[in-house]
């Protein structure tokens, strides 16, 4: 079928996103996700593909310090975006206070959530809503984890959000 | 997902325009719905108006008190907005109980309004469907139906609307700010949504080429007595099976205004102006509260599987009156039902 006669033509489209500090260029078709965008061309694979329907949270970035699933955004309607990977958070020998707090308490099993379940709570953290334990699981809850580490995720956040608490209170008396 | 062309709007009439003359090209916001039902090719585009630039993303003060808030607001910016925390907090509760995090930042206000239905077989596109395939029959009726509605369904649709926050813009009496070929006009909230009769391929009264520019509140913003109670099957990012916006005007232990929203019932967020009116100068207690819930009932039907959403909706509805009536609004973090 003709469609250029009725629609705009099928064709690629420019777009500028700022993908972990650094300014990328692209020509995309539309139907791309911001998802498939990071695991494909980029090979950023620490941001994982679960369910491709915005329902377990694996994909979770950060996009301009939101937390968002990427596999519900066409990367072309984010042109001029910043994007936050696992990888932008830190790296094995320079780990983010929530990657560490992670493995010190050991807040996963197989792994397969955790990428998307730090980047969500690294944005809890700056969204300042949530406070104490049933406020962190609620904030939580798009994140599935199907080994059921729950208990051991809420437990890093918890210090996290209590080592920040305890260094603005210090701040505060400085 | 099929294939399809892409084009930026930069203004609202650039948008209007080209949605106006292409029956198949959708508007793209957050794209948390579309994207999705995309992906199934339950929607098949082709082509996407993709608005993201247009300048609707604030909430504005109005002079009587009320809130313009622009269709690409935010379900987050809504809900956290000091403004409509203090005088819709209504709006903020039903939110923060819809959907998660992450979907609440990259879904907008106008988006959740034209959200599509979560029925099984709309979903599913090997099935039949009449929302989806006008005219191929609905698999729901007779078929699994326990999240369907109880109320306002027709024979060719049983489907329900999903959304949260329009539970609670129905009971505010929001207004719909629409923008179309032939300008700009109001929608009364009540009037946005329909129900299926005839044509459930039709979610709303939106004309071709019109698009959600805002949503206004004004009038009473029912600060003191109003919950957002919602029943799932997890606590959390989870649809409703039965939700209730309440919202009263109490004086000396009267009822002086009466606004109960039903969620997950119909295919629209179901208000009964009617039966709300009959209880104006009631005493608030238990026993009107079990009355308004019956008489909110009236006529609701189960389709089998969902019967237990009848009983469901009317302790919802009384649980809900009693947390209005107390001022002690359903907290969506604290997950206990006062």
């Amino acid at each position: 079928m003709d469609l250029s006669s009725q629609h705009p033509p099928l064709s690629t489209c420019p777009v500028s996103l700022t993908i972990n500090g650094q300014i990328r260029n692209f020509d995309l078709h539309p139907w791309v996700s911001l998802l498939d965008l990071l695991r494909g061309p980029l090979e950023l694979t620490g941001t994982k593909k679960g369910c491709d329907h915005g329902q377990c949270g694996a994909c979770t970035v950060l996009v301009d310090g939101e937390r968002m699933n990427s596999c519900l955004k066409l990367a072309v309607s984010l042109d001029g975006a910043e994007i936050t990977t696992i990888e932008g958070l830190g790296t094995p020998d320079d780990m983010h206070p929530m990657q560490k707090a992670f493995l010190e308490h050991d807040a996963y099993q197989c792994g397969y959530c955790t990428p998307g379940q730090i980047c969500s709570a690294v944005a809890l953290l700056k969204e300042g809503h949530a406070h104490q334990r049933h406020e962190i699981r609620e904030a939580m809850s798009g994140n599935l984890c199907r080994c059921g580490a729950y208990t051991n995720i809420a437990d890093a956040i918890e210090e996290v959000l209590g080592t920040e608490a305890a260094a603005s209170v210090r701040e505060a008396a400085e | 997902m099929r294939h399809f062309s892409y084009t930026r709007a930069e203004t609202v009439s650039d948008a209007v325009e080209a949605l106006a003359s292409d029956p198949q090209a959708q508007i793209l916001a957050g794209g948390t719905n579309l994207v999705d039902l995309m992906k199934y090719e339950v929607m098949r585009p082709a082509a996407i108006i993709d608005i993201n630039r247009l300048p609707l993303r604030d909430i504005e003060d109005l002079p009587n008190g009320g809130l313009r808030i622009g269709a690409l607001a935010s379900n987050s910016a809504v809900a956290y907005d000091e403004r409509v925390k203090e005088r819709y907090p209504l709006l903020s509760s039903a939110i923060l109980a819809g959907a998660s995090p992450q979907l609440r930042n990259a879904a907008t206000s106008g988006g959740n309004l034209l959200q599509r239905t979560r029925c099984y077989y709309f979903y599913d596109p090997a099935t039949p469907c009449n929302k989806r395939e006008p005219g191929s029959g609905c698999g729901a009726i007779g078929g699994v139906n326990r999240i369907h509605a109880i109320l306002g369904a027709s024979d060719h649709c049983i489907a329900t609307h999903p959304s949260d926050m329009c539970v609670a813009l129905a009971a505010l009496s929001a207004v719909v700010e629409v923008e179309g070929p032939d300008g700009r006009h109001d929608i009364p909230f009540a009037e946005f949504h329909r129900l299926p009769g005839d044509h459930p391929e039709r979610d709303n009264t939106l004309g071709q080429g019109e698009i959600v520019t805002a949503i206004r509140l004004e009038g009473n913003h029912f600060a003191s007595h109003h919950t957002y109670l919602k029943l799932r099957d997890r606590r959390s990012y989870a649809f409703a099976l039965v939700s209730v916006a309440a919202a009263m005007e109490v004086a000396d232990d009267k009822i002086v205004e009466l606004r109960v929203a039903l969620g997950g019932v119909a295919h629209k967020p179901w208000r009964d102006f009617l039966a709300e009116a009959e209880f104006a100068g009631e005493a608030v207690d238990e026993v009107t509260f079990r009355r308004i819930a019956q008489r909110l009932l009236t006529g609701a039907k189960g389709q089998g599987q969902n019967d237990f959403k009848i009983p469901l909706a009317e302790k919802a509805i009384v649980r809900a009156l009693r947390q209005a009536a107390s001022g002690r609004p359903q907290d969506q973090a604290v997950k206990a039902i006062q």
